[in-house]
């Protein structure tokens, strides 16, 4: 399968602080990988790299054969209409409905009439178990519902890829097992590239194809859900068991 | 003797030189960010379609906010100059002129500078709150990552709203402040109101309206400028908020002082 994206010798520094240091890893098309490091490791480095937010100081961050760094702004925006994103607090306008937070891709990206956007809107909301609440805001929502509307916009422009950034952090086991198995069957059924950044193992077990654990600023082990449980490297193993020795201290 | 005590026993010259290379960078680095932020705010009011909603949503926001604040200052600031120059001028007879100096006082120093100290405290922290509340529940980089650019959607609508709202309100503390002023000069110095408006009406000039109201334009965008720049670089949870808040309101009533010494000298000189 081609790689949707690929980071090749990818650095990052935030002054002294390198983050990244000849980074590599390439993500296929179809497929569920998690990503996995301490705190302040690089993950949400990785994510703002990803999207054009941030530009690496060196290497090539590629997007369907096309390298970030040498898109024009249009360019860039047009491929952020590929990528959806669930952030780790959902992020969603306090100053919007749900209805307004879900449409706020589509508006940006697309010039669809209102009832072309209602409809989208209500679709998406069915499709993550929440039929019917457009018109409420965010501030009468709890943790899973937000999480969930979140999926909704970051899948309102059926993006070939989504992001998830701490998809589980902050939820009841209840919802965690709801959001884990909405991006099964997300990726099931709209057959798009997820990437999910987490801590949570269990979680990210369940949702998984591959595991890449960010490491001494670069991606120091890529494989397999099965190859990390049978790693010999301590840092993975560590990591799994929830030791945490990944350089946190 | 006891002061001695807490005196540092050694003054390191190279420690002090060193706090003050620092807090040079520092300022060098913020001067560079909220001008760079200018430049983008600039740039973003021709380069992207400008929200109107958002714009007319953060004009009412700015009115409701200080509206009535800038009235109750400009009242008691008009009203308490009139009165000092009631005593002071009438040591040499002169209570008569008291009109003349509370016009050209309000209108060329005391409207502008005041009200927009008042829109720097209310407004400036409020815009500062949002956007760094915005920045750590990662709205705004949500905004970037559905396409949209944060400069556009946040900082521009602000800005121009905030350089519309500074003269108008500006305007409003000069007709207040006046009124404030003719209150007590009427009753402390005993000239009709006719007479005390007859004698703003002759000593103030146009250019002396006008210079306040460049002012309160450039005031504005100071505000929103630097209060966009605090808001967006905030770091470190709510805490970072708090801070972020803080610093709005003390730069922008620092460059409005500055600036507002050179901004007089520049409209003398033109």
């Amino acid at each position: 399968m081609a790689p949707v994206i690929e980071f090749q010798k990818v650095s990052k520094s935030f002054g002294a602080n390198k983050v990244l240091e000849s980074a590599d890893l390439s993500i296929a098309q179809g497929e569920t990988i998690t990503i996995i490091g301490g705190s302040g490791k690089g993950k949400t480095v990785f994510l703002k790299l990803l999207l054009g937010v941030l530009r690496p100081d060196k290497g090539n961050v590629l997007f369907k054969g096309e390298s970030l760094g040498e898109m024009e702004e249009k360019e860039i925006i047009r491929m952020r209409s590929r990528i959806g994103m669930l952030f780790q607090g959902a992020a969603l306008f306090d100053s919007l409905t749900v209805a307004e937070n879900v449409a706020y891709p589509l508006r940006e990206h697309f010039k669809y009439d209102e009832d072309k956007i209602a409809k989208i809107v209500a679709t998406k909301l069915q499709l993550v178990g929440l039929p019917g609440i457009e018109e409420m805001m965010p501030a009468d929502l709890s943790g899973g519902m937000k999480k969930r509307v979140g999926l909704a916009r970051a899948i309102a422009t059926d993006p070939d890829v989504i992001l998830y950034d701490e998809p589980t952090t902050g939820l009841d086991p209840a919802n965690t097992k709801r959001i884990c198995n909405m991006i099964v069957e997300l990726q099931q059924k709209l057959h798009v590239t997820s990437i999910v950044v987490t801590h949570d193992m269990e979680s990210a077990f369940r949702v998984t194809d591959r595991i890449a654990l960010i490491y001494d600023k670069h991606f120091s082990f890529v494989g397999t859900k099965e190859e990390a449980k049978k790693s010999d490297d301590r840092i993975v193993r560590n990591f799994i068991a929830g030791e945490m020795e990944t350089g946190d201290g | 003797m006891d002061h001695l005590a807490i005196t540092p026993s050694v003054f390191n010259f190279r420690a002090f030189m060193a706090s003050m290379g620092r807090r040079f960078c520092n300022l060098c680095d913020h001067i560079g960010g909220v001008s760079y932020l200018a430049a983008r705010t600039f740039r973003g009011l021709f380069r992207y379609r400008l929200d109107v909603e958002e714009l007319v949503r953060q004009f009412a926001a700015i009115g409701n906010r200080s509206l009535m604040i800038v009235v109750l200052i400009a009242l008691f600031t008009g009203m308490v100059i009139a009165l000092q120059l009631c005593i002071g001028l009438g040591r040499y007879g002169l209570k008569q002129n008291v009109g003349q100096i509370v016009g050209l006082a309000i209108f060329r120093e005391l409207g502008p500078v005041l009200t927009c100290l008042m829109v720097a405290a209310r407004v400036g922290s409020g815009i500062a709150a949002e956007l760094g509340s915005m920045v750590v529940t990662e709205q705004v980089l949500a905004i970037e990552a559905m396409g949209a650019n944060p400069v556009a959607k946040l900082v521009v609508p602000r800005v121009l709203a905030t350089v519309i709202a500074c003269p108008i309100l500006t305007v409003i503390a000069d007709v207040i402040g006046s009124f404030g002023g003719m209150i007590i000069t009427v009753r402390e110095a005993g000239v009709s109101a006719n007479f005390y408006l007859d004698q703003i009406r002759r000593t103030v000039l146009i250019e002396d309206f006008t210079s306040g109201v460049y002012k309160a334009i450039f005031f504005g965008f100071a505000i929103a400028i630097i209060s966009c720049y605090e808001g967006l670089g905030t770091i470190g949870g709510t805490e970072g908020v708090g801070r972020a808040t803080t610093r709005a309101v003390v730069f922008s009533s620092i460059v409005i002082f500055i600036s507002d010494f050179f901004l007089t000298k520049l409209i003398v000189f033109l």
